[in-house]
This record gives C-alpha cells, structure tokens and sequence, in this order.
C-alpha cells in the first residue's frame, strides 16, 4: 500500500551522498520524506510537523558516518524520536485503591466493551485479582446482553440493570454490590460518545464525579485518522484519563493515532487490543509501534549496532593505512572481530528490509569467519604485519599449523589480495566524495 | 447553512460551542485563504493543503488534488474568490464516484430487482448493524417490505443486536441463534425473501479485519451461498468505512472489495468531528459510490450521499 520509509529515503537522499553532513539544504527533501510517511501512518497533521521540525534540528550538523548512509543515520534520529515519544514513563495500570474503580470511555465502536472483558480476563487470570464488570451503556441496543456474554465467557460476575437508565446510579449500586462482596476491581462499561456531545460528555464526567475511580482508560481504535487529537484532547479536558488503550491493533493500520494522542496528551499509551478474543490483550511496546508507524524492518537496530562498533578514530587510521597500501592481516583480523561483533550474520542481514524473510529459507554458515580467523592466527606477528613475505615454504607451514589443506591458504591470499586492491579504490572513491555503503545488498 | 447546520438542525440547541469552534476555525481559515486573495498563490495551496490532510483525504489524493488547482489556476488566470471556490468544489467532487447504477437505486427501489438483496461488509466496529436498522426504516417508510438477515453469529449479542433494530424498524429478522454457519443465515434470508415476495433482503455480517485471510474468505463463501438461492444476489454490496478512519481505509476498501466485490459505500459517525476524506481516494481509485452517510444513532440518521455538502463539509461551510 504504502512505500516504507526506507526506501523512500534511500532515494531521497540520492542528493545528500557524498556530502559528510546533514545540512539545512540537504536534508530538507529529506525531512519531507518522513513527514508525508508520518501522514501516510495517520500522524496528526500539526504533529508530524512539529515532529519533523525537531528531527531536523537533531540531524543539522551531524556528522555522516562512512559506513553508513546519511538516510540510515536520520532514520535512526526518527526512531530514537519517535521511540522517545511514545514511551516514556512506565505505564502500569494503577491497583492500588480498594476496591479498584477502572472506568471505560471512548468513541462510539471503539472497542470498550470487549476491552472491559479483556481486561477483567487479565486481571483475573494474570494478576490473580477478583473482578466485576458494570454495564453502564443505556444506550446501544443489547449493550448490557455483549456485556453479559462477555463476562461469562471470562467467568466474572457482571452487574446490570435493564430498568434503571442512569448510569450514574448504575455504576454507584454496582461499587456498593462489589464492596459488599469483598471484590476486588470493578470496571465500569459505558456507552460510546462524540466529544462534541456536550450532554453525553456531561454524562460519563458526572459517573466520574460520583465515583471517583482510580484509573480511567480512554479506548481509542487504532485505525484512527486525523480526529484522533482532537477526540482524545475532549476526552482528556473532560475526564483527565490516566492512560490509553489502542484497540485492533492485529489489523495491517500503521497507527499514527498513537503519536498523535501520546504528543497531544501525553498520557500513556497501557494497552494494545490484538483481536476479538478475551486474550487478545497486550501490554504497550513503543520501540514496537515507532517501528510500525515508519513501516520499516529492524534497519534502525542493524544501523544502531553498527554505529556502536565503530570507532571513529580507528577507522581514519585503516583509512591511512589502506591509502598506503599497508593494511594487512592484523588489520584484517580486526575488522573480521568488529563484524562479528555486530551479531549473528544471519540475524544482521535480516535486519534489512527485504531481506528479512528471504534469508531465513537459506542456510548461511555463521562460521563463515572462523576459517579466516583460524588461519591468520596461524600466522606470525611478523607474517600477518607483512604479508608479502608469506611465500610457499610459510604457507605449507600456516596450514599445517591450522590444520587446513594449502589450498585453503592459498585462497585465503589471494583474496585478501583483491580486497585490499578493492579497499584502495573505494577509499579513494570516499574521499572523492562518493558515499560507501554497507555492502550487504 | 452548510452542511452540518443541515444536519444537526434537531440536535442543534445541545451542541456546544465545540461544535461551533470547529467549524469557525475551519470555516475561517478557508476563508482567510480565499479572501484577500484573487488568485491562488503558494500560501493558498498551503492552506488548501492543511485542510485536505487534516481531514485524511490522504497525501497522494491532496496532492492529485492540488496539481489540478495548480494547472487550473495557470490555464484560466486571475480567478476570482467565487470561481476559485467553484474551482475548488468541481475539482474534489470530480474524483467521487457515481453514476454507477446501484447508486441510483433509492429507497423507492425504482427499476430494481426484487427481492434486492444488499450485503453488509466492513470491519469491527464501523457501524453495519445501525446503518441496517436504519436502512431498515428507510425502507419500510416508503412503504417497502423488508426482511433482515442476522449473519453475524459470532461477536457477543450481535443477533440481539440486530433483533432490536428489527423490532424499532417494525421488520421480520431471519435469526438462526449464535455460532451457527454465517452462509445457513444468509442463504435462509434470502430464501425466505424471494419465497414470501419481500422487496428487499439485508444482511449483516461479522465485522473482521480485512487483513484476516480466513474471515475474507468466509465473506465470498457467504455471498456465493446466497447465489444458490438468487443467481444474482446479492445486488448491492455495502461496504461501511467508519469517517473518523485514516488511511487504513484504502487497504479495506482494497480487500473488501477483492472479496466481495463492493460495489457502494457508507460512511458512518460524519455527525463527529472526523471529516471522513479519505473516501475521496477510495471513490477515485476504486470507482466505488458513497451511497450513505451516517449523521447519528437514531433511527433517522441516515442520509443518502451529496458530493457537493459533503466537500463543502470539509471546509466547514
Ligand atoms: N480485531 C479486533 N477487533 C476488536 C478489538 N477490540 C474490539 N474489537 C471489535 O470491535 C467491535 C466493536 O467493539 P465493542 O467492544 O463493541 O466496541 P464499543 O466501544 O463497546 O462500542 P459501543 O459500545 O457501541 O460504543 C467488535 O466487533 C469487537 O469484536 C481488537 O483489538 N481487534
Ligand atoms: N455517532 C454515530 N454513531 C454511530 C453511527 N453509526 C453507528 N454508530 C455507533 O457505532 C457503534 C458501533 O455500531 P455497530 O452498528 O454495532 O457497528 P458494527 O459495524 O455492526 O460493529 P461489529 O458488528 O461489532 O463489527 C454503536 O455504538 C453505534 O451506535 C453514526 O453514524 N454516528
Ligand atoms: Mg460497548
Ligand atoms: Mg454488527
């Protein structure tokens, strides 16, 4: 449906290679990239405006790393941002009153009533806690029926009312049934409202006025468009929830909706709906959801990792000593153990977009390195600082040595031969100003 | 009197200044952006923006649309702020779908086959129960005779759902209980439709999201069933998309259609502060009619698609 971000940054950012720093001129095309894919995920319109804005000032002026793209590297600013963003504080469902009054609000089929069960099912099953459900929904026909079914389901007590259509007093009879019953939580069902509907909004601030609950959730369908601000910013003036809810996150919806109301509200985000069934519920992971919102594989991960490895320092003194046609087999063992560093190679090439999923069908040897390894530390300090010295009678001796076939030597040289003629150009390509890649694709 | 004024003429006196500021803003912002202004220039396409991506008529669409402006506004030079707007008006209404001849059926069910057999597809939550019961009762008010079918078996209390609707539009609702086979409830329906003569058939189904391949392929097996009793049933393929939705709704619009064939859309909860743009692309792309809008959950909030109120919605006038 969508292009991912990755892709339309690799070609965005066909004007920023060569150039070692994201300027203001460069990276403009750039930023407008990753502001129609916010919009494309249903990122609030203001937001993802304000939100470019600030991942253009964190990008100004740093430094490009060689082995990596400039468009990697401002990914990685998205993410860590947009990571940032959604997270924050942890967001545990407060328990701590007794009884426990958790109230549910939102938008007409948002998915509050099965949230309710979900959530009873949760308490229940995972945190060991006795529940009752209260069906404050007067309004949508069979409301208190779905209830009911659903409480059964979940093997909770339900209180309903079919004559009474006051939920205030609705929810009132329920607190005082469930305290007289010793249980523990009771989570308060109400019906579906439009924050414009001033007299239902009255309504559920007035249940919340006479109730005082401890934790109110603002359920929110994660298939939400622009109105998402707007709808959880009434909600919040209204009720002053304490945390969100996104529902139906098992269909293919990028999600914005959840960086436009975590920025609009800031409050957290505590659960995730995964489907219709009592256990489709999940705790919120926003490393997880910036993901999904910028469409794209575990590149921010792989770039992450790279960039950790790599030292800058070291790199320009490689880069001396490949322009000086000096880089040998130590050299060469370094960068084999900073490869590996970065992981299982299978794992980092799956990391890639695209990649990831055609990968797993092959067998790639994770070993592929150990041979190399094993045959340079067969060598001598003297042999692997110089290796033209390695001639027949030295070679015979490294593989006896590492108990490899000659062959496997020979190979082993004439390969590094062709690397370093390789390296001699690409460096002289990067300091002409061409950017390297990464060279896994 | 826009759009809205229209529709919320009897809930008018319980609307808060919310509503009103919503509207002002938008209002006064297109205004800004055609007042003072003869022609259009960078700072009007700026604003015509915003306000086309903030109601999720989606960047590829807002950028169709803008390009039209733009060429537009270079091949008829110095246009004036009532033919802008005329401009503006005829070039988004342009990309809506119509003509196609489900949507010319009415509620009068002029020229249509009977029983008229409609299917209602979309996923959780949209709103396909309530716009059944009141089409429902659209129906029926024009003296129809309507038969529902109540083919969600499987989310808790659907068929009482249904079976409430039935009762308040005053129809019969063919309900065969819960967890029973989707297709037995749907092939009964219109068995019993053409069998006792009704004049039209609706059937609900389960929401599902469009992504769940089993579910989509329980939706064609539904319709195929009923093509046993009606070789070409159903007539009309509803799909309902919810306005406050994104850009999600392509994807639906997509598979729905892939499974079913959709050949109408509704688009429900428009009485919200959502704008619901995103139909434009989906007409456009899909050559789909919106056939319906939902203003509400009564009973009588249902109205038959304007293109022009409803563009002029989106600029809050
Ligand atoms: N796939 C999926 N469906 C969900 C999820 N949560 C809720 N639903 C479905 O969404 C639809 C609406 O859910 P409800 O719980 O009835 O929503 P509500 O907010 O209580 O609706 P009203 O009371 O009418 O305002 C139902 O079909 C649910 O099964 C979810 O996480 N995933
Ligand atoms: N404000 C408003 N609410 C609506 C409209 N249409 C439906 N609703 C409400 O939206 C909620 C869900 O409506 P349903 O008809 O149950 O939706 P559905 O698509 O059948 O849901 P599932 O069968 O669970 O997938 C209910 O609370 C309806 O009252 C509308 O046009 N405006
Ligand atoms: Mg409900
Ligand atoms: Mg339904």
């Amino acid at each position: 449906m969508f292009e991912n971000l990755q892709s339309r940054l690799e070609s965005a950012f066909k004007t920023l290679k060569g150039q070692g720093r994201i300027t203001e001129i460069n990276v403009a095309e750039t930023v407008k990239e990753i502001r129609k894919a916010l919009l494309e995920a249903d990122v609030n319109y203001k937001i993802a405006k304000e939100f470019t804005d600030k991942v253009k000032e964190e990008a100004l002026g740093q430094n490009v790393i060689t082995s990596l793209q400039p468009g990697q590297l401002l990914v990685k600013i998205v993410n860590d941002q947009l990571t940032a963003l959604l997270g924050g504080e942890v967001a545990e469902i407060n328990l701590s009153s007794s009884p426990n009054i958790i109230l549910i609000a939102g938008l007409q089929g948002s998915g509050k009533t099965t949230f309710t069960g979900k959530l009873a099912y949760y308490l229940k099953n995972k945190k060991n806690q006795s529940v009752m459900l209260a069906a404050c929904d007067v309004y949508r026909p069979a409301a208190i029926d779905q209830l009911k079914v659903l409480a059964e389901q979940v093997g909770v007590p339900v209180y309903t009312d079919y004559e009474t259509k006051n939920p205030v007093l609705i929810a009132q009879t329920a607190i005082a049934k469930a305290k007289e019953q010793g249980i523990k939580t009771i989570i308060i069902d109400t019906a579906g409202r439009l924050s414009i509907d001033e007299e239902m909004m009255n309504e559920i601030y007035n249940v919340k006025q006479a109730i005082s609950p401890n934790e109110v959730l603002f359920v929110v369908d994660a298939m939400t468009g622009q109105d998402a601000v707007n709808t959880a910013q009434a909600f919040n003036e209204r009720l002053n929830f304490d945390g969100v809810v996104l529902t139906k996150l098992d269909g293919d919806t990028r999600g914005g909706a959840a960086l436009s109301i975590k920025s609009a509200v800031k409050k957290p985000i505590k659960f995730v709906g995964m489907g219709e069934k009592m256990d489709a519920l999940d705790v919120f992971y926003p490393e997880r959801m910036a993901q999904r919102i910028l469409g794209m594989g575990d590149i921010v991960s792989l770039v992450e990792k790279a960039q950790m490895v790599y030292d800058e320092e070291e790199a320009s003194k490689l880069n001396k000593k490949i322009a000086a046609n000096k880089f040998d087999f130590e050299d060469f063992y370094t960068q084999i153990q900073q490869i590996k560093k970065m992981g299982n190679l299978k794992d980092l090439m799956g990391m890639i977009p695209g990649v990831g999923k055609a990968i797993k069908e092959i067998d790639i040897n994770d070993d592929a390195f150990k041979e190399i390894e094993c045959i340079i530390q067969s060598m001598t300090p003297k042999e692997r600082k110089n290796p033209e010295i390695i001639n027949g009678s030295r070679r015979a001796r490294i593989a006896k040595g590492s108990g490899k076939d000659v062959q496997k030597v020979n190979q082993l040289m004439k390969q590094f031969e062709e690397m370093k003629k390789m390296m001699k150009t690409v460096n002289k390509m990067q300091s002409s100003g061409r950017n390297m890649r990464m060279g896994f694709k | 009197m826009g759009f809205f004024d229209f529709l919320y003429k009897e809930k008018k006196e319980q609307l808060n200044k919310g509503l009103e500021k919503t509207k002002v803003s938008l209002f006064s912002k297109i205004s800004k952006a055609l007042l003072g202004k003869s022609k259009i220039d960078a700072a009007f396409l700026d604003d015509l923006e915003e306000i086309l991506l903030s109601s999720d008529v989606g960047v590829k669409t807002t950028i169709e649309i803008i390009n039209r402006i733009e060429k537009r506004a270079t091949d008829e030079k110095f246009l004036g702020e009532n033919e802008l707007n005329k401009l503006l008006r005829d070039e988004i209404s342009g990309l809506l779908d119509d003509n196609a001849l489900v949507a010319k059926i009415d509620f009068d069910l002029t020229n249509a086959p009977k029983p008229y057999i409609i299917m209602v597809v979309g996923v959780n939550g949209v709103g396909k129960t309530t716009t059944i019961g009141k089409l429902a009762h659209q129906f029926q008010s024009s003296g129809k005779k309507v038969l529902l079918g109540a083919a969600d078996t499987f989310r808790a209390a659907a068929v009482d759902q249904l079976k409430i609707w039935g009762t308040r539009a005053n129809v019969p609702v063919v309900a065969l209980g819960m967890n029973v086979d989707p297709s037995a409830v749907a092939f009964d329906t219109v068995k019993k439709a053409v069998d006792e003569q009704f004049d039209v058939a609706i059937i609900d189904t389960a929401g599902r999201l469009h992504n769940k391949v089993g579910l989509m392929n329980e939706l064609s097996k539904i319709k195929r069933v009923m093509q046993k009793v009606s070789p070409d049933a159903p007539h009309e393929i509803l799909l309902v998309l919810d306005a406050s939705t994104g850009q999600n709704a392509f994807e639906q619009a997509k598979q729905f259609t892939a499974a079913t064939e959709v050949n109408a859309l509704a688009l429900t909860k428009l009485d919200g502060t959502a704008k619901g743009g995103v139909v434009i692309g989906i007409s456009n792309e899909f050559k789909i009619p919106v056939k319906y809008i939902g203003v509400g959950e009564g009973m009588n909030d249902l109205q038959i698609f304007n293109k022009n109120e409803f563009v002029d919605s989106l600029f809050g006038e």
